[in-house]
């Protein structure tokens, strides 16, 4: 290839909103309910019916805007997006065009250059989600289900600002980890309820002026929207290589063809008609109402892990895992508080949490065991009462049941014996039993002393202190 | 007439509306049309400069729900009035192909 | 005496005075349906059953007691676009022909508290979209006075239910004048609230910023109570406004010093000279009982039907872009794939006057029209509303005609939309201002049909309009057709 190509990314973000009711009517946002069980009048169009916002949509969309470094329009307004789809029950949806709740922010990213930059977000605006339609190929018809309909959202609209897909990856990252922090959404491109559009051009390096730009839709992975970035820059370089001109339209990526699609029909206009909705009243947001939401914003991951290194004295690569999920930097903290040992908690979230959430193909914050029961799983191995292998047996059962340690050790007896008396007999008789081995000790093979305590170790099915081991089996030897 | 109602922008609003004209609807449609904008424009006879668009007429604002879910399940009785349902849902022509 | 003389109030009181029951009074409206409605179609559906258990019931409520406000028992009918659970809603169109609503609308839900018995729900303007109730997809509503002419509309099966007593009262809706013009044209009274003070809740939209619900009934006093009744603050609807409700306390027959202001623009060319000379003279009436009556320029009025067809019809392009076949209402029998089914579904269920409007909406929002028509048009409103503030700075109602002619002969309208938008010069204006205003009835033509008097009010001002209404009242008979050769 001749010419040196950049890409240019914008990104539009949906967020679903973690509010208990919809953005306009008191039906649930639960997930799982048989379709249409979680739909009213409001939330499927029916006639005469009306919207009422609800006030927990504002507060979250603020808290993201403040989050992001965003303006905010103190005086804001719903309008209406007029185009017609069979999820789309009123044919309408409340949106925000004229007067967005936040405007002008940004956020920053480390490239992978291992620089930073900032990602500028244009606008973020409040809106509704659409209902899902299942398609049922026997019937060749749609169903339609407006559970969702109705449930809050947000577009978070970045400037074009992004130049790979590893930008993209690491501004959506960002975002998904200040949203979580904030509890204003748990994000999740998967289950949809974080949704990337990517708007892409190319353009000659050093040329000022934007190419032609695309929109995609339909990502629901990284991995997707890495690949979708990749081959929508060759296709468009490709046209440009060919002296074709790019056309700007939207197109709907295909992840297992690994290629997009024109969603260009005559019947959609993309003309929306956006007016006032006169059914909704403006929104005034108050300086009190701002100051009140900053007063509550959370610790966010960068302070967390510096603090992390600051006062528990982790290492940096721990403070990176462990602040990479909130769950997983709240059950830290949390069994810290109770057993005031930030190294050895650590440990455990770092080694075996990890290794089982791996093994078990978990996210982090999918994790039931209690800050309580981890907290006294290390207390027991610190005070030996059981040792490091028991531990570890243990610790699944507390991963999977979130069983009490201390319960669960008395009851399957995997207490540690200290009972020097007995485990002096005992060794006696393995010492007496092992004649050569006692020999090779004598004549300076010390290892042999290994072979003497794994057999004590299993006289005593594990249950033995090691150390008590080695001891009581030296003196016995020297004695010798 | 001073507002000339071109086939093509009929054609395009009855896209717009989903409305589907009969070729006589239409050149109604055209003229009716042209007629009524033609006296919207008067409006441009008014002086509008530096007035603010009033969408309400009182300044009502911030009215809000509490975010406590309200509504149960009426869904047979919604359902009752599809023209066609299946399943608990709204059946409705393929939409992608 | 015939108690289908009676008004609202009067019935309410002989019903709790046991001279009669809720059930008498609802036969006797019933049988009065069946003499005359064959000629009037006031309604698109009765619901005789249901009405006759309801009035049982009442009865004993208040019987026991447990009712006892002054309607109690009165038998009522709903304009057909408030949504009445159980009971078919179609606002007059083929593309609800079959709708049964899951709620009852707001203000509905008050007159039942209140002990009110519904005996249908009446034609209408297919989703009030007209001035004569003829684009009804069931059928036109004659007019009590005269068959030939029209009751006016969109609220004129209400409005004809009354005049004709085929109900006590009704509940109408007013978007431009629905309430007002038909009230004049049928002899009866009615009052277009301020926007807000009756929840929209349950009101299929065709104007979301315009339409409010408002009484018809008989008289002034009547008009009064229901409104005091329908009145509420409605969280369910985001502009539904928390205000005083009192309006009774305003039926005292005493205007002395009133302001009372006549817009020159409102006796100007177009005015029938029978109509000017009815309402100049109800002027006098009330000039005679002390208040201080001038005329004055209100300006602007001929910029309010072009700025109400813009936002009227874009609000309607998007409010009646949900019937597409989907989730209720009539589907096309035969359509190839979705967009055709929304087209089909939606060509041959709406009629020619809404496809109008909603081609006109649609166009206005549209891409580089927005501004030009949509914003100019909210700006004009700002002005309206401005001119009123100023007026209202120096009166406190203004008196005028609630349209140009009296009720025109059927079939004279449509032919010309912009003649019959014209129609509605004195009432629109109101809308786009949110004020309240009410018809009362003010005399005859020499065709003996009914005239309108109209009074506006400022926001909020319900109680200025009622006392100048009611303080007029006293000064003439109750007028019903005697529909001779009718029944």
């Amino acid at each position: 290839m001749s010419k040196q190509y950049e890409t240019v990314i914008g990104l539009e973000v949906h967020v679903e909103l973690a509010t208990r009711t919809k953005i306009f009517c008191g039906c649930s946002t639960a997930f799982g309910g048989a379709p249409n069980t979680h739909t009213c009048p409001v939330c499927t169009g029916m006639p005469g019916s009306l919207p009422v916002l609800n006030k927990r949509v504002v507060e979250l969309a603020l808290a993201v805007g403040l989050a992001t470094n965003c303006q905010i329009n103190q005086y804001c307004k719903f309008d209406r997006k007029n185009y017609f789809y069979p999820d789309n029950p009123q044919n309408y949806q409340i949106s925000q065009l004229y007067l967005p709740i936040c405007h002008d922010g940004g956020v920053e990213i480390e490239t992978p250059e291992g620089g930073k930059k900032t990602v500028g977000i244009h606008e973020i605006h409040m809106e509704e989600d659409a209902g899902k339609l299942i398609h049922d190929d026997w019937e060749d018809c749609s169903l339609v289900d407006f559970n969702r309909s109705g449930v809050p959202l947000i577009e978070i609209v970045s400037e074009p600002d992004m130049r790979s897909a590893e930008e993209v990856i690491a501004y959506l990252d960002k975002l998904r980890l200040i949203i979580q922090y904030l509890g204003a959404s748990d994000c999740k491109l998967q289950e949809g309820s974080m949704r990337a559009d990517v708007n892409l051009s190319v353009r000659e390096v050093g040329t000022k002026e934007f190419g032609t730009r695309t929109e995609m839709k339909n990502l629901n992975s990284f991995k997707a929207i890495a690949r979708a970035i990749e081959g929508e820059k060759a296709r468009q370089i490709d046209l440009i290589e060919a002296g074709k001109p790019v056309i700007q339209e939207t197109r709907r990526w295909d992840d297992t063809k690994e290629y997009s699609y024109a969603m260009r029909s005559k019947e959609d206009a993309q003309d929306y008609r956006y007016f006032p909705d006169p059914d909704l009243v403006p929104v005034i947001i108050s300086d009190e109402m701002i100051e009140d939401i900053k007063s509550h914003q959370p610790e966010f991951r960068d302070e967390k892990m510096a603090r992390y290194i600051e006062e528990f004295s982790l290492p940096a690569y721990d403070a990176d895992i462990l602040t990479g999920t909130k769950k997983l930097a709240d059950i830290f903290e949390a069994t810290t508080a109770i057993c005031h040992n930030p190294k050895k908690v650590s440990n455990w979230l770092m080694v075996e949490t990890m290794r089982l959430l791996k093994d078990r193909e978990m996210d982090a914050d999918k994790i039931r065991f209690s800050p309580e029961h981890l907290a006294a799983l290390i207390q027991m191995t610190e005070e030996g009462t059981i040792n490091s292998s028991v531990a570890k047996e243990v610790f699944e059962h507390v991963f999977d049941e979130d069983v009490d340690p201390q319960a669960y050790v008395e009851e399957h007896g995997l207490k540690m014996d200290n009972d020097s008396d007995a485990l002096t007999s005992t060794i006696e008789e393995i010492v007496a039993a092992n004649p050569q081995s006692v020999a090779d000790y004598k004549a300076g093979k010390k290892k042999a002393v290994g072979f003497l305590v794994g057999q004590t170790m299993k006289a005593t099915q594990g249950k033995a202190n090691p150390a008590m081991i080695n001891k009581i089996l030296t003196e016995i030897l020297d004695k010798m | 007439m001073a507002n000339i109602i071109s086939d093509e922008t009929i054609e395009y609003v009855g896209i717009l509306a989903k409305l589907e004209l009969s070729a006589e609807e239409k050149e109604a449609a055209k003229s009716d049309m042209g007629r009524m904008l033609d006296y919207i424009d008067k409006l441009n006879e008014l002086d509008t400069s530096g007035v603010e668009p009033m969408s309400h007429v009182f300044p009502v604002h911030n009215v809000f729900r509490e975010d406590v879910v309200t509504n149960g399940d009426d869904r047979e009785n919604m359902l009752a009035n599809a023209p066609e349902e299946r399943d608990g849902q709204y059946q409705v022509p393929k939409t992608v192909e | 005496m015939d108690i289908l003389k009676c008004t609202a109030v009067e019935l309410g009181r002989k019903i709790k005075d046991k001279e009669l029951t809720a059930v008498e009074a609802t036969q006797a409206v019933l049988d009065r349906i069946d003499s005359v409605e064959n000629t009037v179609h006031a309604y698109v559906t009765v619901d005789r059953e249901g009405a006759l258990k309801k009035a049982a019931e009442i009865q004993k409520k208040i019987d026991d007691g447990e009712l006892t406000g002054p309607l109690a028992g009165v038998p009522v009918a709903i304009k057909d676009n408030m949504c009445t659970e159980g009971m078919l809603t179609t606002c007059s169109s083929k593309i609800l022909y079959n709708f049964v609503p899951t709620f009852t609308a707001e203000a509905v839900k008050n007159l039942e508290a209140a002990g009110a018995v519904i005996i249908g729900k009446t034609n209408m303007d297919e989703f009030a979209m007209g001035s004569t109730t003829e684009t009804s997809a069931y059928g036109v509503t004659r007019n009590p006075w005269n068959p030939e002419h029209v009751p006016g509309g969109s609220s004129g099966g209400s409005c004809a239910a009354v005049a004709a007593g085929e109900c006590f009262y009704a509940l109408g809706s007013d978007t431009g004048g629905s309430i007002r013009q038909p009230s004049s044209f049928c002899g009866v009274t009615g009052i277009k609230p301020t926007y807000g003070t009756v929840s929209r809740y349950g009101l299929i939209a065709y104007g979301s910023s315009l339409d409010q619900i408002g009484p018809v009934a008989k008289d002034v006093t009547d008009c009064a109570t229901i409104l005091e009744i329908i009145a509420s603050h409605d969280l369910k609807d985001s502009t539904s406004v928390e205000r005083e409700t009192n309006f009774t306390d305003a039926l005292v027959d005493d205007v002395k010093g009133m302001r009372i202001g006549i817009p020159r623009d409102y006796l100007g060319e177009g005015l029938d000279p029978e109509v000017k000379e009815a309402i100049l003279a109800a002027a006098k009436v009330l000039e005679a009982k002390g208040a201080v009556v001038e005329e004055f320029d209100l300006s602007l009025v001929e910029y309010a039907i072009p700025a109400y067809y813009v936002i009227a019809s874009a609000e309607a392009s998007s409010n009646l872009s949900r019937f597409d076949g989907v989730k209720y209402g009539y589907r096309s029998e035969e359509y190839e794939g979705l967009h055709n089914m929304y087209k089909k579904s939606r060509s041959e269920g709406f009629g020619p006057e809404v496809k109008r409007r909603i081609m006109l909406g649609s166009f206005v929002l549209s891409s580089g029209y927005y501004d030009a028509y949509y914003l100019k048009a909210l700006r004009t409103k700002a002005l309206i509303k401005k001119a009123f503030d100023d007026a209202f700075a120096k009166y406190d109602v203004i008196l005028g005609p609630a349209s140009p002619y009296t009720a025109p002969k059927l079939g004279e309208s449509l032919s010309d939309p912009i003649q019959m938008y014209l129609g509605d010069i004195y009432t629109i204006s109101v809308n786009l201002a949110g004020l309240p205003g009410m018809t009362v009835p003010c005399g005859m033509d020499s065709k003996g049909l009914p005239i309108g008097l109209q009074l506006i009010g400022d926001c909020f001002k319900e109680n200025n309009i009622i006392r100048a209404g009611y303080a007029f009242e006293q000064s003439r008979e109750m007028m019903m057709p005697d529909m001779k050769g009718v029944e």
